[in-house]
C-alpha cells in the first residue's frame, strides 16, 4: 500500500514529573480490529495525575477508537490497560464511569426536554419520603456543583433552552459529579466562541489542579500550548510519538500526523485548463460559512481541504442548491445564476456526489439500474410519458462496464453491493447527466485501495475531457495527488488557495488548523 | 451493447438460471391459494360443498373487496413513497354523500337539492371525483408545506372529512338515486373498475417517470432531492392521485348501496393498508407493487367470504384477519433479513 517514511520518535520518554509516579491510565500494545479494518495497532498511551494530555491525528488515525476503549464503549482485542497501576477490563460505559472515567462526547448526550438538574443526576436522583424524587434537594446539589465550577446556569432550566456551550458546561458538570479521576473531552471547543473557550480552559485548569487527568482530543494547534501538558500523536491506527508541549515544535507535530509518501495512487494527467466556468463571490450561508470566493476553470481539479466542520461540505451543498445561499453570487459560464434547488443546478450542467453514500446518495432498496438512471429520466429518455427502459438499460450497462461495477446484473439491489461499487454506481448516475461541473464530496471514503485508484483515474480522465471538478477530501494525499489547486477552509472561511506547486501537507495543515 | 468488455455486468455467457428470480408476488399468490384451499377442504368437511367451484360466490367475494381494492391501489403508491393515508375511509363517506346528493331523482319530494335532480350521471360522478381529489390535494399540500408527519396530516383529514359527511345532511341518509347512477355499482362493474384501475397504475408505476420518482422518494428522500427530483411537488401529486381513487371508491360505494350514508367506508383505510402490506409493500418505503396489493386484496376477500361460507361468526373472521396481517409482515421481514445475511 503506502510506504511509510521512517520516523524519528521524539521524546518518547517524557521527563519525570513531580506528580505521583504511578500513571492514572497506562495503555500498552492495544489492538482493535473492525471487519476489514485495523483501527488501532500496538497503541500506547499514558495519562498522569494532574495533567492535560492532548491527542492528535488526522481523521481516522485511531483517536476515537482509543477513546471508545478507554470509556468502555468497546473492548480492545488485545493489550494492557492499567488504571492506577491495576489491570482493568471495562464491560460498559457505565462500568467505566463507576471506575472513575467519564467521557464528554462530541455529539452531546443530554436529554433536551429534561432540566439541567435531572440530566446531571439521572439514575442517581436523591430520594425523599416514599421513595419519590426530592427535586428541591436535587436543585441544591446542582447549584452547589455548578458554583464550584463557576458555571452560571439555572438548574431548573430545560436543556433545550441552553446554548451549545452551556450544554457543554452541563456535560462537564455531569462528568465531575461522578467524582471521576479521568475526563475525556472530544473536541470540546469545536462549537464554542473565544470567550466560552476561555471559560472552559479555566474549568479544565481547576480540575487539573485537583489532580484529575484530562484527555483532550483536538485538531487545533494553538490550543496545545495553551492548555495541554503533553501531546500524543496517532497516525493510521498507530502510536507515533509523545512529547511535552513545553518543547512543542508545530511543524514537527504536523509531520508526525501526516508523514507518509504519496505514491502513484494518484495517476494525475495534465489536462488542458480552459476558461473560467464557475465564479463564486462572497458566498455566505449564515452561521455556517462566510465570504467564500473562488474561480473554477474547465479541465481543472480544485481540491478542497479542511477539517470536518470547516464548512467544506456545506459550500458544496450550497453550490448545488441543496441549501441555497444567504448571500453572495455565483456565475456559471459567465452568466450570473441563482441556484435554488438541485434541479436548477443540474439544468446548468452541474453534478454533485454527496459525502454520505447511504444518507443522501443511494436508493439502497432499488436496483443498480434504477439508481443510475434516476437523474436522466427526462428529454429523449421519456416518450409519450413512458420511460424508454430498453434504451436506458443499454446506456446503464455500458456505464457499469466502463466503471467496472462488480455485480451479477443491473437488477441487483444496491444494498447488496460493496461500498466501492455503490460509489461507482453513484458516479455513474452523475456521469450519465454529462456534467460540465462535477462536485465530488469524499469520492473515495470508505472504499478499498484498488477502487480508490480507479476512481482517481476516472476523475483525472474527466478533467482531461474538459470537465471542471471540485473535489472535497479529508485525505490530504488525495487532495495533493489530484488537485491543480487546493482551497483550504477553516471554521467557515477560506484560509487560502494554494497552487499545485506550492501545496504540501504542512502548508495545508497550517491553513486548516490556523 | 458494449457490455462484455469488462465482463462484470450483464448475463452474457452465464446460464439464464442464475438471473432468474421468482417475482415477489409469486409467494403471496401461494399464500392466497393456500388460504383458498384451506377453505375448500374445510368446506368439504363442515358444510359439504365446494368453496371454489362456485362462480357466483367468487364474484361476490371479489365484489365485496373491490372498493377496498380501488383505495388500496392509491394507498400502495403512498406507502411506496414512505407515506401513509388514514383519510381514505372518511373520504369515501364524504364523496358518497356529495355524489349521491347530485344523483337523486325528481320523483322524490325531499331531495337534498330539489333544483338539482335528474342530472346526467356524469355530474355526480365528476363531483365525487373532485371531492376525493380535493381531499388528497389537502393531504399532500399539508404534508409538503408543513413537513408534519403524514400520519398526523391524514388523521386530521380523516376526522374532518367524516365530520363533513355527517354535517352535509345532518346525518340523514340520501336515497332515491337514479338508475344510471346505480348502474356504476351494479353487477360486475365495481370489479371491472377495480381491475382497470389496478392495471393502469401497475403500468404507470412500472414504466413512467411518475412511478420511478415514487419509488426513489420512498427509498431515500434526501437522495431523491439531490438527484434533481422536486420531492414536494411529487408528494402532492401522489396524495392527490390517492384522494382521487378514494373519491372513485366513494362513488362506487354509494352506487352499490343506491344511497349515501355518513357511516360508509368505516375502517376502509385500514383494510386498504393491510392489503398493501400483505401484498409485500414495505412501510419503510421504496418497495411494493400493485400486483402484490391486488393479491393482498383478494386474500382479505377470501378470508371474509370463507368464514361466511363456513357459517362461522364474524368475530373470528376479524381475529383471523388481524393475525394474517401481522404474520404476513413478520414473515416478510424474516425473509428480507435472511436474504441480506
Amino acid at each position: 500500500m503506502l510506504s511509510l517514511a521512517p520516523e524519528k520518535v521524539t521524546a518518547a520518554q517524557p521527563a519525570p514529573q513531580k506528580v505521583a509516579a504511578v500513571p492514572l491510565i497506562e495503555v500498552k500494545g492495544v489492538r482493535k480490529e473492525f471487519p476489514g479494518v485495523v483501527a488501532l495497532d500496538d497503541a500506547s498511551f499514558c495519562l498522569r495525575h494532574g495533567t492535560v494530555h492532548a491527542l492528535m491525528g488526522e481523521n481516522g488515525a485511531g483517536k476515537s477508537t482509543l477513546m471508545k476503549i478507554l470509556a468502555g464503549v468497546q473492548p480492545p482485542d488485545k493489550g494492557v490497560f492499567r488504571l492506577n497501576g491495576q489491570d482493568v477490563t471495562l464491560s460498559s460505559p457505565l462500568d467505566a464511569l463507576e471506575k472513575g472515567i467519564a467521557m464528554i462526547h462530541q455529539e452531546l448526550n443530554l436529554m433536551p426536554y429534561m432540566t439541567v438538574a435531572e440530566n446531571i443526576w439521572i439514575r442517581r436522583e436523591p430520594l425523599g419520603r416514599f421513595g419519590l424524587i426530592d427535586h428541591g434537594r436535587m436543585a441544591d446539589m446542582t447549584r452547589q456543583l455548578l458554583s464550584e465550577l463557576a458555571i452560571d446556569i439555572d438548574p431548573e432550566s430545560l436543556v433545550r433552552d441552553l446554548s451549545i456551550s452551556e450544554r457543554q458546561m452541563v456535560e462537564i458538570a455531569k462528568a465531575v459529579s461522578y467524582n471521576s479521576d479521568v475526563l475525556i473531552m472530544d473536541e470540546p471547543t469545536s462549537a464554542l466562541t473565544e470567550h466560552e473557550v476561555a471559560h472552559l480552559f479555566r474549568i479544565i485548569k481547576s480540575l487539573r489542579a485537583q489532580g484529575k487527568g484530562i484527555i483532550y482530543i483536538t485538531h487545533k494547534m494553538n490550543e496545545l500550548s495553551e492548555i495541554a501538558d503533553e501531546v500524543t500523536i496517532f497516525r493510521d491506527g498507530r502510536y507515533i510519538g509523545c512529547m511535552q508541549t513545553e518543547r512543542l515544535d508545530r511543524d514537527e507535530i504536523i509531520r508526525m500526523m501526516v508523514g507518509r509518501e504519496v505514491g502513484d495512487m494518484f495517476p494525475k494527467e495534465t489536462a488542458q485548463i480552459g476558461e473560467v466556468v464557475m465564479s463564486v463571490r462572497n458566498l455566505t450561508l449564515d452561521g455556517v460559512f462566510h465570504d467564500v470566493s473562488f474561480e473554477l476553470r474547465s479541465g481543472e481539479i480544485l481540491g478542497v481541504a479542511g477539517l470536518i466542520g470547516s464548512g467544506r461540505s456545506n459550500v458544496a451543498e450550497t453550490l448545488f442548491g441543496v441549501t441555497p445561499a444567504s448571500s453572495g453570487s455565483i456565475s456559471l459560464f459567465g452568466q450570473p445564476v441563482t441556484i435554488s434547488s438541485p434541479k436548477v443546478a443540474m439544468s446548468h450542467g452541474m453534478a454533485f456526489l454527496t459525502e454520505d453514500r447511504k444518507d443522501t446518495g443511494c436508493f439502497l432498496k432499488l436496483s443498480i439500474q434504477e439508481n443510475m438512471q434516476i437523474s436522466v429520466l427526462g428529454g429523449d429518455n421519456v416518450q409519450a410519458g413512458f420511460v424508454r427502459q430498453s434504451a436506458l438499460s443499454s446506456v446503464c450497462e455500458e456505464m457499469s462496464a466502463t466503471l467496472r461495477v462488480k455485480a451479477p446484473g443491473l437488477y441487483e439491489r444496491v444494498e447488496n453491493l460493496s461500498g466501492g461499487n455503490q460509489q461507482k454506481v453513484l458516479i455513474g448516475r452523475w456521469l450519465l447527466t454529462n456534467p460540465r461541473i462535477l462536485i465530488l464530496d469524499e469520492p473515495t471514503r470508505g472504499i478499498d485501495v484498488g477502487a480508490k485508484a480507479e476512481i482517481h483515474r476516472l476523475i483525472s480522465r474527466l478533467a482531461c475531457q474538459g470537465v471542471a471538478v471540485i473535489m472535497i477530501s479529508s485525505e490530504l494525499p488525495e487532495v495533493l495527488g489530484m488537485s491543480d489547486r487546493v482551497m483550504v477552509m477553516h471554521e467557515g472561511r477560506v484560509t487560502g488557495i494554494l497552487d499545485r506547486s506550492e501545496a504540501d501537507q504542512v502548508r495545508i495543515m497550517q491553513l486548516a488548523s490556523h | 451493447m458494449a457490455i462484455s468488455n469488462a465482463g462484470q455486468i450483464g448475463n452474457a455467457g452465464k446460464p439464464a438460471k442464475s438471473t432468474f428470480r421468482l417475482p415477489g408476488e409469486a409467494r403471496i399468490f401461494v399464500v392466497l391459494m393456500g388460504v383458498a384451499l384451506l377453505f375448500e377442504v374445510l368446506g368439504w368437511f363442515l358444510v359439504g360443498q365446494s368453496f371454489l367451484a362456485n362462480t357466483d360466490r367468487l364474484l361476490v367475494m371479489i365484489l365485496q373487496v373491490s372498493v377496498i381494492g380501488i383505495i388500496a391501489v392509491g394507498v400502495t403508491q403512498i406507502i411506496i413513497m414512505d407515506g401513509i393515508d388514514l383519510s381514505s375511509g372518511s373520504v369515501v363517506a364524504l364523496t358518497a354523500m356529495v355524489s349521491a346528493s347530485l344523483a337523486q331523482t325528481s320523483d322524490f319530494g325531499r331531495a337534498v337539492f330539489p333544483s338539482l335532480t335528474d342530472l346526467p350521471v356524469v355530474v355526480p360522478l365528476l363531483a365525487g371525483l373532485l371531492v376525493g381529489l380535493c381531499c388528497g390535494l389537502l393531504n399532500g399540500f399539508v404534508i409538503a408545506k408543513t413537513a408534519i408527519p403524514p400520519f398526523i396530516a391524514t388523521l386530521g383529514v380523516m376526522v374532518t372529512a367524516r365530520g363533513l359527511a355527517k354535517w352535509y345532511t345532518e346525518g340523514e341518509p340520501i336515497s332515491m338515486l337514479s338508475d344510471d347512477y346505480a348502474a356504476i355499482g351494479s353487477g360486475v362493474t365495481p370489479i371491472l373498475i377495480f381491475l382497470g384501475v389496478a392495471a393502469v397504475f401497475h403500468v404507470i408505476l412500472s414504466y413512467t417517470r411518475y412511478g420511478k420518482y415514487t419509488y426513489a422518494i420512498g427509498a431515500n428522500r434526501a437522495a431523491a432531492r439531490v438527484s434533481g427530483i422536486n420531492v414536494n411537488k411529487h408528494l402532492v401529486i401522489v396524495y392527490t392521485v390517492a384522494g382521487l381513487l378514494s373519491g372513485l371508491a366513494g362513488v362506487v360505494t354509494s352506487a352499490r348501496a343506491v344511497s349515501g350514508q355518513a357511516g360508509m367506508g368505516m375502517m376502509y383505510e385500514l383494510d386498504a393498508i393491510a392489503a398493501a402490506v400483505i401484498g409485500g409493500t414495505s412501510l419503510a418505503g421504496g418497495v411494493g407493487r400493485i400486483t402484490g396489493t391486488v393479491i393482498g386484496v383478494l386474500i382479505l376477500g377470501v378470508v371474509t367470504s370463507g368464514f361466511t361460507f363456513l357459517r362461522i361468526d364474524a368475530y373470528y373472521q376479524e381475529i383471523v384477519k388481524g393475525v394474517i396481517i401481522v404474520v404476513a409482515v413478520v414473515a416478510d421481514q424474516y425473509r428480507q433479513r435472511n436474504r441480506r445475511a
